[in-house]
């Protein structure tokens, strides 16, 4: 059961203003309850949150390296049954860790079907190193190793769609969810450590420092890249797609605007066929998840 | 009783007998034999452990190391090219001061590509925090692990450690071997008692990063806990010779030592033929002994010095190569900083590489080579492929 009183993850910890990924930790841990097991990959979550010796988790918590959390996770719950015990083992890794090093290990683990939740806090970059493109930097930002110019627009591949990944390795609890939706994360992160076998939660994460913008406004950016379609919170259950969020779309504009990653993108005037081009990304996630809400006329 | 075995079918016994709660590892040539007879343990339900197919090294490592950090006796075992993936975890492991154990069918490492014997791969990780062993025979190869398990997991070491043995030359060998019962080695390995471990009820964290005020005191501790983890492997050594009557208590066996004019110092299968060449030398007048290595890591250096004392020329044979390096071979830089100040001339001749056979007629040679102070070479290259 939620327990929205619960504070496990504790203050004190190194993240910055308006931490998207702090804002997650603290949100999974109300949903797990104390009796978990919490597996990190090196990252900013981890680094903001173990300074030795000092440690912002009130649960038990390893880290291993930069790419092998699943497979940690996937002995802590081979000793554990072998053991008769209860805790449940819990995955929280950057989408580096995920996407693109870790995948190998994720593979691993979600062929054999342990009974773990790997989530993934999705900032869209490599965070913890100085913000480089990672499989997950949606196209067109602006980072350090894609940085726009007068030869690039950013980023010139797309976002990798890692949830239909692992949905085809048979992994009967697949969802994405954004920290500006609070009481989705906790839903999605109880449904998952309660369902059998392994599961994945990409939770989207708002980065201030990454993407560039005021961290007062975590919520609000997140919020933004729901109603204009470039972020879809759904789920999948046993590979069927079962929800997705509804919504009235806006123009990804706003959205684009309000992050100085898409700067480039409106001057020194609006580059209409860049901006063109997320548009459709944003139209296709529609179309394929179905979240337009038809008005009636 | 002796029973006619498969080194690698041994090795699989002893780990088998060690009750290891989760065994994962991944196919590796020389090193399959070990895992396959595992899993077919698993099948069988003569060992109640859960048995884990991984995608690669770098998993199966990473899944002993969750699974001792969440309290369990593990197991895994890898050669060559499966332990430089590994490698990242080996170093970790040892940080995070995992008593995990590991058996190394000691194989070549490419380019070029090669599956046959030679220990680069165990000797280019002497410094990743586990404790090296090194067999001879299958007999000894076999009982190391059940010491390597009791060393590694008192509280004053809580180390990893490598058992290594030759691949093909004794993974796949079949010789005779005397096997404990399960009683016996019960008696000698009491079920595993973590120092802490994950568990919900007592929470702690693992693993965390430490900046420059910390990071030098804990790679200071874990040396510590290798200089103990050598006087904890010779004290379980001596126990395990008074309940099986093999004595492990020394890191080094010193052969036929006595007023010898030049010693060898080698690591595993080599010392059996180095024995055998030192036999017919001394029958010939020539006054050969071995200084064979069991524990590599920690470097017994007073106990090599102390075999070593009085002997005027030391030939070192390699199963490696430091590229790059005055002398070529790792052991013999070494065995050379151990006699520092006495006056003995060391030498490293690289032997066998890429399973290359070495035969005893090599031995007689390279001690001629010694007796002329001539080394720090390769020896036995094939000239007319230069």
């Amino acid at each position: 059961m939620v327990d929205k009183s619960l504070e496990l993850f504790d203050c004190g910890h190194r993240a910055c203003g308006g931490c998207g990924p702090a804002m997650l930790a603290r949100l999974m841990l109300k949903a797990t309850g104390e009796n978990v097991i919490v597996v990190a990959s090196t990252g900013c979550m981890e680094v903001f949150s173990t300074p030795y010796p000092e440690t912002a988790w009130k649960v038990p918590w390893i880290h291993s390296l930069f790419e092998n959390a699943a497979a940690v996770a996937s002995g802590i719950e081979a000793s554990l049954k072998h053991n008769n015990r209860t805790e449940k083992v819990v995955c929280i890794c950057g989408d580096g860790a995920t996407f693109d090093i870790g995948m190998l290990c994720i593979s691993g683990a979600f062929e054999r079907g342990h009974d773990i939740t790997y989530i993934c806090y999705d900032n869209e970059a490599y965070m913890n190193t100085g913000i480089q493109r990672s499989g997950a930097t949606p196209y067109d930002a602006s980072t350090t190793t894609t940085p726009a110019g007068r030869m690039s627009t950013g980023n010139a591949l797309p976002k990798k769609d890692l949830p239909q990944i692992l949905n085809a390795h048979g992994a009967s609890y697949v969802a994405t969810a954004s920290v500006a939706y609070p009481m989705d994360v906790m839903k999605k992160v109880e449904k998952a450590i309660n369902t059998p076998g392994a599961c994945y939660i990409q939770v989207h994460t708002p980065c201030s420092t990454g993407w560039g913008f005021d961290g007062a406004k975590t919520i609000e950016i997140g919020k933004q890249a729901i109603e204009c379609g470039l972020w879809v919170n759904y789920e999948m259950e046993n590979g069927e797609l079962k929800k997705a969020k509804k919504i009235l779309r806006t123009p990804v504009d706003d959205y684009l605007k309000a992050q100085k990653r898409f700067r480039h993108l409106f001057k020194p005037e609006r580059n209409a066929e860049e901006i063109a081009k997320i548009q459709a990304i944003a139209d296709a996630n529609a179309a394929k998840y179905n979240i337009d809400i038809k008005l009636k006329e | 009783m002796l029973q006619i075995m498969e080194g690698s079918h041994a090795v699989a016994e002893a780990a088998k007998l060690c009750r290891p709660e989760v065994v994962s590892a991944y196919p590796i040539t020389p090193q399959t034999h070990i895992v396959e007879r595992l899993a077919e343990m698993v099948a069988d339900g003569e060992l109640d452990a859960e048995y884990l197919c991984v995608d690669s090294e770098l998993s199966a490592l990473s899944v002993c190391l969750g699974s001792s950090a969440a309290g369990s006796r593990v197991y895994s075992a890898t050669s060559s090219q499966g332990l430089m993936l590994m490698a990242e975890v080996v170093f970790n492991v040892a940080g995070m001061r995992q008593p995990i154990i590991m058996s190394i069918a000691n194989r070549a490492l490419g380019a070029p590509l090669s599956i046959w014997n030679d220990q680069q791969d165990s000797l280019s990780l002497r410094d990743s925090g586990w404790f090296q062993l090194y067999g001879e025979d299958v007999q000894e190869m076999t009982d190391q692990h059940f010491i390597a398990y009791k060393a590694a997991e008192r509280h004053d070491v809580l180390l990893p450690g490598f058992v290594c043995f030759d691949g093909f030359i004794l993974s796949h060998t079949y010789e005779p071997v005397d096997i404990p019962t399960q009683e016996e080695i019960d008696a000698y390995l009491p079920p595993y008692v973590p120092y802490n471990k994950l568990d919900a009820k007592s929470p702690l964290s693992m693993g965390m990063y430490a900046t420059p005020d910390y990071y030098m005191e804990f790679r200071y501790e874990t040396d510590l806990a290798m200089q103990r983890a050598g006087n904890a492997i010779s004290e379980v050594g001596k126990e395990f010779g008074e309940m099986f009557g093999r004595d492990y208590s020394m890191h080094t066996e010193s052969y036929r030592m006595d007023d010898a004019d030049v010693a060898f110092v080698a690591l595993g299968s080599i010392c059996g033929t180095v024995k055998d060449a030192i036999d017919e030398m001394r029958a010939d007048g020539i006054k050969a002994g071995l200084v064979k290595i069991r524990t590599y890591r920690p470097f017994p250096a007073k106990e090599i010095a102390h075999a070593l004392a009085g002997v005027p020329k030391v030939a070192v044979l390699e199963k490696n190569i430091s590229l790059g390096t005055s002398m070529k071979g790792i052991v013999g830089l070494e065995v050379k900083d151990a006699l520092t100040g006495t006056g003995i001339d060391v030498y490293s001749y690289v032997v066998g590489l890429g399973g290359r056979d070495i035969r005893k007629k090599d031995i007689r040679a390279i001690a001629a080579l010694a007796e002329k102070g001539e080394g720090n070479m390769f020896y036995g290259l094939r000239t007319e492929l230069l």
